[in-house]
């Protein structure tokens, strides 16, 4: 019964990741950027939440809903400011200034916020301490299913988006061939922008929900972007529901590994993302997602 | 291969690898190494150190410049071979090498390894592979934390230097790695001249062009990503005999690609000598303001993204393109026989070929 367990955590934690890493496959599918400081800014959403938390002991939610606005907004100033000249300099540019992007975020949480680690668990009341156990001995937490049903609300949202309405439509049509999309009026600087604002807000979801099951501190952002990336490529380029699928491989992975010893729990989500990578279908899905 | 005389071509053009400049700076150069083998009988072991870090920082830009500069590939782990490189020193010294040979061994293991690295990795792109890498780097640092007789998480120090006496033993850590700085660029420096490196700026360039025409593009990049593995292991090895202690969280930390795009788009990203100049203002750098703790950080973050957008190929580019100055020459010089040199496409260079078909 116990590895029923492990495999139900793994699929709840799978959903954490789903949420961190559909944004990332968002930004990729559209305009074919990684965004190497993805982790970072799920991390300032955490950062914004707890501080208007402590500052005014107001409540998580009430801070969430203020904060992913805010992220929005920055998502707009990201594509603008950064990442509209970084691609048209080329494939590789996007690279090299979303992982300065990613240095600044860092240090300037760092020098803001110091060092400390910090997180929401307890200004959540019983959400993350509350959890239901069955007969069998099987436990749901109450926090696992929030976020995975969040997550799942999240990438059923974005699908609905992208398929049913017509900004969503121009999106995709803009993925497919910028130039074309242009031909028929679709302004593709403006849809760029969208993709980056919805992915940097749902990155700071991901980072809220973070903040909620665990701790956080300025060098949480890194593993948090191999985290999702790795969710993204096990689930295969581009689809929402592939990205779930991924994330919930990756958590049952780590759980397992966990299960045998703590410290193989990162390690077997690597392994199992690497050996994705090095079957033939791995190789596929790279080839196909084509340049970044 | 061309010489110094060059090659004449119809309609007027003269195509030259060694300029007088290029030659009269070629000769600089080894007088420079010459001079810097001399350093440890004139300073003190300090400036020795100094001397051994900073050489230490150009072999590492001029690595992850040849991947990302000529193959196109940017890497976020090249942290895995400097660790691969410090830790595989430790091992051997545990298992009965003399350090010295040891940090070479390791360097030469790092790039064993990343022949099956390369199997996987190089069926990525662009961001792909970028952050592939940096999973095969957390890979290789939590298996090297795993083993306790490599001192677990909490770091290990290098034993067996202390035979030396500390003037000694940073002389001659210091020779080692110069002479290794010295082979490493060298062998670089070789295989950008040769085909291999005008097929990999192809790739560079468009991978599915370079790809029609015949350029084997798996096998271009293998090379590259072996020998800059390579560079980066020993690179590793030698920071380890340096600083004599190291950590996994550090020693495989991503701050090492953080130093290496500073240095490399500051310098110049494909271009031969921007890198060498980037490793000296990184270095400078660092001994003025490294104490400065985020905000130094912030800062070469800040710099590196200012770089990449509005000076792609940093300050060695820019010299370039203003007074057409090439010291050591990987690509080639365009005269037309009446005028002064003409230079083909941008700071990389291009073979004659290219040019001949728009003349």
């Amino acid at each position: 019964m116990t590895w029923v367990n492990v495999l139900l955590q793994g699929v709840l934690l799978g959903g954490f990741y789903a949420l961190l890493a559909c944004g990332l496959s968002l930004m990729f599918g559209v305009m074919r950027i990684i965004n190497l400081a993805h982790g970072d800014i799920a991390v300032v959403g955490a950062y914004l939440v707890w501080f208007l938390v402590n500052q005014t002991s107001m409540s998580p939610l009430l801070a969430a809903l203020i904060v992913l606005p805010v992220m929005w907004i920055a998502g707009y100033a990201i594509y603008i400011l950064l990442l509209e000249r970084s691609r048209r300099e080329g494939v590789l540019v996007p690279l090299l200034t979303t992982f300065g992007l990613a240095i600044v975020i860092e240090n300037v949480l760092l020098q803001v916020f110091s060092p400390d680690v910090h997180s929401l668990g307890s200004n959540t009341g019983g959400l993350t301490t509350a959890s239901v156990t069955f007969a069998g001995g099987l436990t749901i937490s109450a926090l696992g299913t929030v976020t995975f049903v969040t997550a799942v609300i999240v990438l059923a949202g974005l699908q609905l988006y992208l398929s049913r309405t017509n900004s969503g439509r121009e999106m995709r049509a803009t993925a497919q061939d910028p130039d074309a999309a242009q031909l028929v009026g679709i302004n593709a600087r403006a849809v760029y922008a969208r993709a980056t604002a919805i992915a940097v807000a749902v990155a700071a979801l991901g980072g809220i929900f973070l903040a909620i099951r665990s701790t956080f501190d300025p060098s949480t952002g890194p593993t948090q972007l191999i985290f999702a990336f790795e969710a993204v490529v096990i689930g295969g380029f581009g689809s929402p529901w592939g990205t779930l699928l991924g994330g919930v491989v990756l958590g049952v992975a780590q759980v397992l590994g966990e299960q045998i010893n703590p410290q193989y729990a990162i390690l077997f989500g690597h392994l199992v993302f690497l050996a994705v990578l090095s079957s033939p279908r791995g190789g596929i899905l790279a080839r196909r997602s084509g340049e970044a | 291969m061309m010489r110094s005389r060059g090659a004449t071509l119809q309609g007027g053009f003269h195509v030259q690898r060694w300029t007088r400049v290029s030659v009269g700076s070629g000769a600089a150069t080894i007088a420079l190494v010459a001079f810097l083998a001399i350093v440890p009988f004139l300073f003190g072991a300090d400036v020795t150190q100094q001397l051994t870090t900073l050489l230490i920082f150009v072999i590492l830009a001029v690595m992850w410049n040849a991947l990302a500069g000529y193959g196109g590939l940017i890497s976020v782990g090249q942290q895995a071979f400097i660790g691969l490189g410090a830790y595989g020193t430790i091992f051997l010294t545990q298992h009965g090498f003399t350090p010295y040979l040891a940090m070479i061994v390791a360097g030469l293991v790092a790039g064993a390894i990343a022949l099956p690295t390369s199997l996987i990795m190089l069926r990525l792109r662009g961001g792909q592979f970028a952050i592939g890498m940096w999973v095969v780097a957390e890979v290789f640092g939590i298996l090297v934390s795993l083993d306790s007789s490599l001192g677990g998480g909490t770091g290990i120090s290098l034993n067996g230097l202390d035979q030396y006496a500390p003037g000694y033993r940073q002389a001659y850590t210091f020779w080692l790695t110069l002479v290794c700085a010295t082979v490493l660029l060298g062998l670089v420096f070789l295989l950008l001249r040769r085909r291999i490196g005008a097929s990999l700026q192809a790739v560079r360039d468009d991978e599915d062009a370079a790809a029609s025409l015949g350029v084997n593009v798996v096998r271009s990049k293998r090379v590259l990503f072996v020998v800059a593995a390579t560079g980066c292991g020993i690179a590793g090895a030698l920071y380890l005999a340096n600083t004599l202690f190291i950590q996994t969280t550090s020693v495989f930390g991503v701050q090492w690609t953080a130093y290496m795009l500073f240095m490399v788009l500051v310098g110049g990203l494909g271009t031969f000598e921007g890198p060498i100049l980037g490793a000296v203002i990184f270095y400078l750098i660092q001994a003025q303001f490294g104490d400065s703790g985020a905000w130094y950080f912030v800062g070469l973050g800040a710099t590196a993204i200012a770089f990449a957008l509005f000076l792609p190929n940093g300050i060695w580019g820019a010299i370039d393109r203003r007074l057409r100055l090439r010291l050591l020459p990987v690509g080639y010089t365009l005269r037309t026989l009446d005028a002064p040199a003409v230079r083909p496409g941008h700071a990389a260079g291009r073979p004659p070929h290219a040019m001949e078909d728009q003349s």
